[in-house]
């Protein structure tokens, strides 16, 4: 058994099992507890270290060649592998209590494959093809087949699309620059077109803004996982950039270009979230501002960086999760998620509403929760950098808060004679309960990730040194 | 020589199909124009690539020309969207795509010169393509005609690309993109023409 079989093509092929044979009762079990097990075998089973049970010994291979080139998965990669399978089991399992198992899990499970094969790919340029892959079958999630698509689903593709080339050839031309360092143009073309690349994957501003078109057409679960799942994917693949090109990192433009681009991401989103009367689009923004976070961490010239990256990752899968579980619960009675439409509902749906403002809170970095020590750790960082960073950062993520608490403010604004009303079901309720004590969890004792960070900065040699 | 001459032609070819494209308002003839598209990309390829490889291009192309073709058949009453936010005369269009040949042509000579090697018709080629591909994005909220605008950037790229990059594997991924795109189109020109069932009524 090779790791690439175990962890790309089996979900993939289990993926397209489950949307022919299950239906939509047993998908999200199915699905969920397969992500579950990949996550514990990656915990438990060493990848490339023989293993002795009784008489029997396994070894799981690291790599397998497909077509000349080749899928490689090593030790380094378990707590990886572990984070991403652990968070998509939490997510498949929500299919459940959401109600949108129905070509979820199938295509969750799908897409979850072909961003691992993302990882593994050798040259890890080709990533950029498995990340289109990816985004094209996130589609039909969004738009079901009784829905017209909207304009944000149209321009997600394009731009998605769009990364593609930018990014296969800045790579080309990188390799360029490697062979020749002094040639100055080669090197600032392919800074532009590395940078129009990863702008169009990570909607810098101001190409984001398919993300909160999406957020009112389409599901807010099947939106808040492809929030979840394609920047994660991507911040991985930049870091590989960075660790692969390490002058990169060590030119001030594009350190600060870089810096520069997350900062206006946080700003911009955290100001115009703030302004919002969508809960949706509340949620896209707050996502976008985080990823600006994401963008920032890694314009920082630090070895702290990939620590303070999984940092913000881990907790923002499980605040995405959290979050468009609850809306996907509150929008089946208050379509289409305007404050005029959600006012008071807070008394028909507590526990919903509750974990809607305590998974914004988190991604606002309020204390005690899981958002808060990453946020705490990527200030430290920047602090030294530049104090004028560190306040746009805080002037986005206040506007975040702000938004919170207008959201807070309509979901609890109900005639003083409406009675307190339990409407979620038992498997809602046990889901968004779970979610928000791993945040709490999270934020109390952040020390409990470090099993998975320790053995992270092995994936990335040059970043870490 | 003579590879050189069918280059440019070629390359004619391109221009004239990527205007068509942006300018015809029947969808069969704007299928039509992709199909002859593709023949010039086959033969532009095939400058850098075997012909076997070069040959997938090609059958790619039409593939999704099929799947689009045949969705397209099926719906009777689709409504196309109304591209009314844009000056929509053909005098507009024949400028678009006069700038964008010649932002190509003057372009290709000094990206040989950048990257030698390529040969000039293969450039301008790619160059074109990309260029109609943006301008016919940039001019349309049609779901068909953005898949067409995407299908064409695509092709100018990978004209490009196969002189830099020959690996089996990206030659099958850049396939499965462009088949991805022609699915995809294929489903979200089908979306909204299904009434919704709730499951209840679908185990009934």
């Amino acid at each position: 058994m090779s790791a690439p079989i175990l962890w790309i093509a089996l979900p993939l092929i289990a993926g397209g099992l489950i949307l022919v044979i299950l239906g939509e009762r047993y998908s999200a079990y199915v699905g969920g507890a397969l992500a579950a097990i990949l996550a514990l075998l990656a915990v438990f089973i060493p990848i490339d270290t023989a293993l002795l049970i009784g008489s029997v010994s396994i070894k799981i291979s690291p790599a397998i060649e497909f077509f000349g080139r080749s899928f490689e998965l090593n030790t380094a990669d378990g707590s990886l592998l572990a984070i991403i399978y652990g968070l998509s089991a939490l997510w498949f399992f929500g299919t459940e209590a959401s109600g949108t198992a129905h070509r979820f899990v199938s295509l969750g499970l799908m897409i979850v494959a072909l961003l691992t094969a993302s990882i593994a790919v050798e040259p890890f340029l080709y990533a950029a093809l498995l990340l289109v892959m990816a985004a094209m079958l996130v589609v039909p999630l969004l738009v079901p087949l009784y829905q017209r698509p909207g304009r944000g689903v149209v321009r997600f593709i394009i731009y998605q699309t769009f990364a593609m080339p930018f990014i296969l050839f800045s790579g080309w031309m990188l390799a360029g620059v490697e062979a020749s360092p002094g040639d100055l143009n080669t090197t600032l073309q392919s800074g532009v077109m590395l940078s129009m690349g990863f702008a169009f994957l990570f909607g810098i501003f101001p190409l984001y803004n398919w993300i909160p078109q999406l957020m009112e057409e389409a599901s807010p679960y099947a939106t808040g996982f492809l929030l979840w799942a394609l920047p994660t994917f991507t911040v991985i693949f930049a870091l590989g950039f960075l660790d692969r090109y390490a002058w990169l990192q060590n030119t001030p433009q594009i350190a600060n270009a870089i810096l520069f681009g997350g900062v206006m991401m946080t700003a911009t989103a955290g100001f115009l979230g703030a302004l919002q009367r969508h809960l949706g689009r509340i949620l896209g923004y707050a996502a976008i501002a985080e990823t600006g976070l994401l963008l920032a961490v890694l314009g920082l010239k630090s070895v702290e960086i990939i620590n303070v990256v999984f940092l913000i990752l881990i907790p923002r899968g499980f605040e995405l999760s959290i979050w468009a579980l609850a809306l996907s619960i509150i929008k089946r009675k208050a379509y289409p998620l305007k404050f005029s439409d959600v006012q008071g509902l807070a008394r028909k749906y507590p526990v919903a509403t509750g974990a809607l403002i305590i998974a914004h809170l988190s991604m606002a970095g309020f204390p005690l929760l899981g958002g808060f020590p990453p946020r705490l750790a990527l200030w430290q960082e920047l602090s030294v950098v530049s104090t004028a960073a560190s306040f746009w950062i805080f002037f986005g993520l206040t506007g975040v808060l702000v938004s919170a608490i207008r959201s807070l403010a309509a979901l609890v604004m109900a005639n003083e004679d409406t009675s307190w009303e339990w409407n979620e079901s038992w498997v809602q309720t046990a889901m968004l309960v779970i979610g928000v004590l791993g945040l709490f969890f999270l934020g109390i004792f952040p020390q409990a990730l470090q099993p998975f960070l320790s053995s992270l900065p092995a994936l990335f040699e040059h970043l870490a040194q | 020589m003579f590879t050189d001459i069918v280059s440019w032609v070629a390359v004619a070819i391109t221009l004239i199909s990527s205007a068509s494209i942006i300018m015809m308002r029947d969808w069969r003839l704007s299928l039509g124009a992709l199909a002859v598209q593709y023949i010039a990309v086959f033969w532009l390829v095939s400058r850098h690539f075997p012909f076997a490889m070069s040959s997938v291009k090609l059958i790619t192309g039409w593939m999704v020309i099929a799947i689009l073709g045949i969705t397209r058949m099926t719906q009777t009453d689709l409504e196309t969207a109304a591209d009314t936010t844009y000056p929509r005369g053909a005098a507009f269009q024949i400028a678009l795509m006069g700038i964008v040949a010649l932002i190509a042509v003057g372009a290709a000579p000094r990206i040989e010169n950048a990257i030698p090697g390529l040969g000039l018709p293969v450039i301008t080629g790619g160059v074109l393509l990309i260029g109609a591909g943006m301008v016919h994005l940039g001019i349309t909220s049609d779901l068909l005609r953005v898949i067409l605008g995407l299908l064409t950037m695509l092709s100018g790229f990978e004209i490009l690309y196969a002189a830099v990059e020959s690996a089996i594997l990206v030659t099958g991924l850049l396939a499965v993109v462009n088949l991805g795109l022609g699915i995809l189109g294929s489903y979200l020109l089908m979306a909204g023409s299904i009434p919704f069932t709730s499951p209840e009524e679908e185990e009934l």
